[in-house]
């Protein structure tokens, strides 16, 4: 997927100013935040579980050759493929070496961030092959000729009626006069045209929430079936999963299961969670006759004993995302990459490199809400600020930001100094502001006085505000002068 | 071949920079330790921690497991035995004007059904090729935490069934809901504690639904529409 992420502040002003999409955007507010908090409260062991969660999770880092290759043991062992892919590039081939291999022409797609990190339609389509999405956002997402613009609501940006237009002009041979008015009718439209796709596929490609080391089994928590039928009936079951995935044992499983719903959705527990262990056996009436696992690195080995390893405990529920509020304000696409939202702000810079991504960490108020609500309890805040200091140090030689803070820096660490330069300046201040209106337009600060005044200051700094508070209640005085 | 060779290089070069990655972090200087680690966990398998609202009495779990199911939007009901289901069956499908028909696997426990007492009621055995209205599948176990019934693949109990019909009803025998999903899990295990896992083991928790046109919930979105729970004993 093209990086846009270096025209962030065109594409946010551009996000801002599209009704539509402000519109659409309202339902994840409304959508996510509330049902996450009656979720987490009506388990009191919430808490409990997130800490364990996290430890789990940094447990396994530390070992993850180990457990990965304990994972690819049991996947062997139970008839299945595993295969390594160094780049997104690398897995495309992977998975069309298999395609070639078994004849194949049309596959189904259930959701995966990380194909979409390869680039994995694009890739497959110039090949002549036909990829149909099956989860209902994502193949909303695919007629529009989009990408996904969250990582579990890909079609939050779109609204209803965008929906119903698109059905129309790409649903060829339907009554050109049904009536589309309800939700309910688009669902059923979708469902019914993907159901012919399910039983077409040759190949079924799904993500993977997790992989269990202990059994070799690959995970995915849905709630709409679409990733079952994508593995259950195409001939052969391509598993997508990046490196990090791998957690130890069933047990385990049960740990992030009791987290991911409830961050994610808010419902107790998704619909659809379903483990699967190699092709279909012997036995078996139904099921794919071939399983493969394409493992994904793609840069995450480079994030290990790092100070952005934890961003590798995400489980990605999107919790970060529906509560950010610079998300609410410009959507997933103005973030220009695969990953929106605070995690994405982290994880993107790691991945394609600060050098096109240094708009993502301070496109954050670091108001520290994803923190709160995270289940792996990644702390967002500390690692933008990392990387606004790498992104800082980047700028040096040139930035005249870098000039102005110099200076900054010179006044503040010499205290005589800066208070003889600051108590004259604040009353000068005083009088000057209301005659020029210097605090509509601060120079420096035009983004902020665009849409704010700057309060006028009150003629005293605050350290002689401070020793003047002392002095009147009697206490030992401060230090300023 | 040098395609062959390729997969071993990018193998080993992952796992490579994984374990020199890690081996730079303080205080996992000592590799062997941590394998040894990783290894105990994976043979220990340890429970984490298990929500105690579903540590209660049998006869609690039962009526909890109903009501969780419930409020995933499935509906409920009792029977005291499987003599009772095809009766119990037949009766959902005229309230829901659906056809008398249904599909279900060879399971044991659903074969040994005296299904000649609904007379009308016309059953078929086999996997779905998604022309049946309506499956029938018996859970291999089910969690009262959340109402989850669990299935596993095969003959007795086939996945498509699960999925494709636009109505699913998930017979349960009282005696296999347990508290939580870690409990159901020990049932897969052979004496020696090793997971014996099937192709395929579906957790379903309501009929499928998706949030996905403006986040307004609609059921019934690839998979059934409606799911009924009887539950024997």
């Amino acid at each position: 997927m093209k990086v846009t992420s270096p025209t962030f502040p065109e594409n946010a002003r551009k996000a801002l100013r599209d009704e539509t999409l402000q519109r659409a955007l309202k339902n994840v507010e409304i959508g996510f935040i509330g049902k996450r908090q009656a979720a987490a409260d009506a388990l009191p062991e919430f808490e409990a579980l997130r800490d364990l969660g996290r430890d789990i999770k940094t447990h396994t880092l530390g070992r993850l050759d180990v457990y990965l290759e304990e994972y690819e043991k049991q996947v062997t062992a139970t008839g299945g493929h595993v295969h390594w892919a160094e780049t997104g590039e690398d897995a495309c081939e992977l998975v069309r070496e298999i395609c070639r291999s078994v004849g194949a022409r049309t596959l189904t797609k259930g959701k995966s961030m990380i194909s979409e990190e390869m680039q994995l339609n694009a890739f497959l389509e110039k090949d002549g092959l036909e990829v149909t999405e099956t989860d209902l956002g994502e193949y909303i997402v695919q007629l529009r000729g989009e990408h996904p613009s969250h990582i579990i609501a890909p079609a939050v940006h779109v609204t209803k009626e965008q929906v119903e237009a698109d059905f129309r002009s790409k649903h060829k041979g339907l009554d050109p006069l049904r009536n589309l008015d309800a939700p309910e009718s688009l669902l059923g439209e979708a469902r019914q045209i993907l159901r012919e796709k399910y039983f077409a596929a040759d190949v079924g490609i799904t993500g993977a929430n997790f992989l269990v080391a202990e059994t070799g089994s690959s995970v995915i928590v849905t709630n709409e079936g679409n990733g079952d039928l994508t593995q259950t009936l195409a001939r052969v079951h391509i598993v997508l999963a990046s490196i990090e995935k791998v957690i130890p044992t069933l047990n385990d499983l049960d740990v992030f299961l009791r987290l991911l719903a409830r961050s994610a959705t808010g419902q107790e527990q998704s619909v659809y969670t379903t483990l699967s262990t190699g092709p279909r056996r012997d036995e078996d009436p139904d099921g794919p006759e071939q399983y493969h696992v394409i493992l994904l690195d793609n840069g995450r080995s480079k994030m290990l004993g790092t100070e952005f390893e934890d961003m590798l405990r995400c489980i990605r529920c999107g919790a970060c995302i529906n509560h950010c509020p610079v998300y609410h304000a410009v959507g997933g696409h103005a973030y220009g990459w695969v990953y929106p939202g605070p995690m994405g702000s982290v994880l993107t810079p790691s991945l394609v490199g600060i050098d096109k991504t240094g708009h993502l960490p301070n496109a954050s108020t670091l108001c520290g809400r994803c923190e709160s609500v995270c289940p792996m309890r990644i702390p967002l805040p500390k690692m933008l600020r990392h990387w606004r200091e790498r992104d800082f140090a980047r700028h040096l030689p040139t930035n005249p930001q870098r000039l102005g803070l110099k200076g900054w820096a010179f006044l503040a660490s010499r205290p005589k100094l800066y208070h003889s330069v600051m108590r004259p300046g604040m009353k000068l201040m005083k009088y000057l502001a209301p005659m020029t209106g210097l605090m509509k337009r601060l120079p420096a600060a035009s983004g902020w006085t665009r849409h704010r005044e700057f309060p006028a200051p009150e003629g005293e700094t605050f350290q002689q505000l401070w020793a003047k508070a002392q002095d009147k209640g009697g206490k030992q005085q401060g230090k300023a002068r | 071949m040098m395609a062959r060779k390729d997969k071993t290089a990018a193998r080993s070069a992952i796992l490579g920079r994984i374990s020199q990655s890690i081996a730079s972090m303080p205080g996992h200087e000592d590799r062997t330790r941590a394998r040894q680690e990783a290894l105990e966990r994976l043979a220990q398998k340890e429970r984490g921690i298990v929500p105690r609202r579903a540590q209660v009495g049998r006869y609690e779990q039962v009526a909890m497991f109903m009501d969780y199911a419930e409020r995933a939007a499935s509906s409920t009901e009792r029977v005291s035995s499987y003599d009772a289901v095809p009766g119990a069956i037949a009766a959902y499908l005229r309230g829901r004007n659906l056809p008398q028909k249904i599909r279900m696997g060879s399971d044991a426990r659903l074969a040994a059904i005296r299904w000649d007492q609904e007379p009308q009621l016309d059953y078929t055995v086999g996997a779905s090729d998604g022309s049946d209205p309506v499956g029938v599948s018996h859970a291999f176990g089910a969690v009262a935490e959340t109402g989850t019934a669990i299935f596993t693949s095969g003959t007795d109990n086939p996945t498509t069934l699960n999925f494709l019909p636009e109505t699913q009803i998930i017979i349960v025998n009282a005696d296999d809901i347990a508290g939580d999903y870690e409990s159901v899990q020990d049932n897969l295990r052979d004496f020696n504690g090793r997971a014996v896992m099937p192709r395929a083991v579906n957790f379903i928790t309501g009929p499928s639904r998706s949030g996905d046109i403006e986040q307004t919930l609609l059921l019934g979105a690839h998979g059934p529409r409606d799911v009924h729970v009887i539950v024997v004993g």
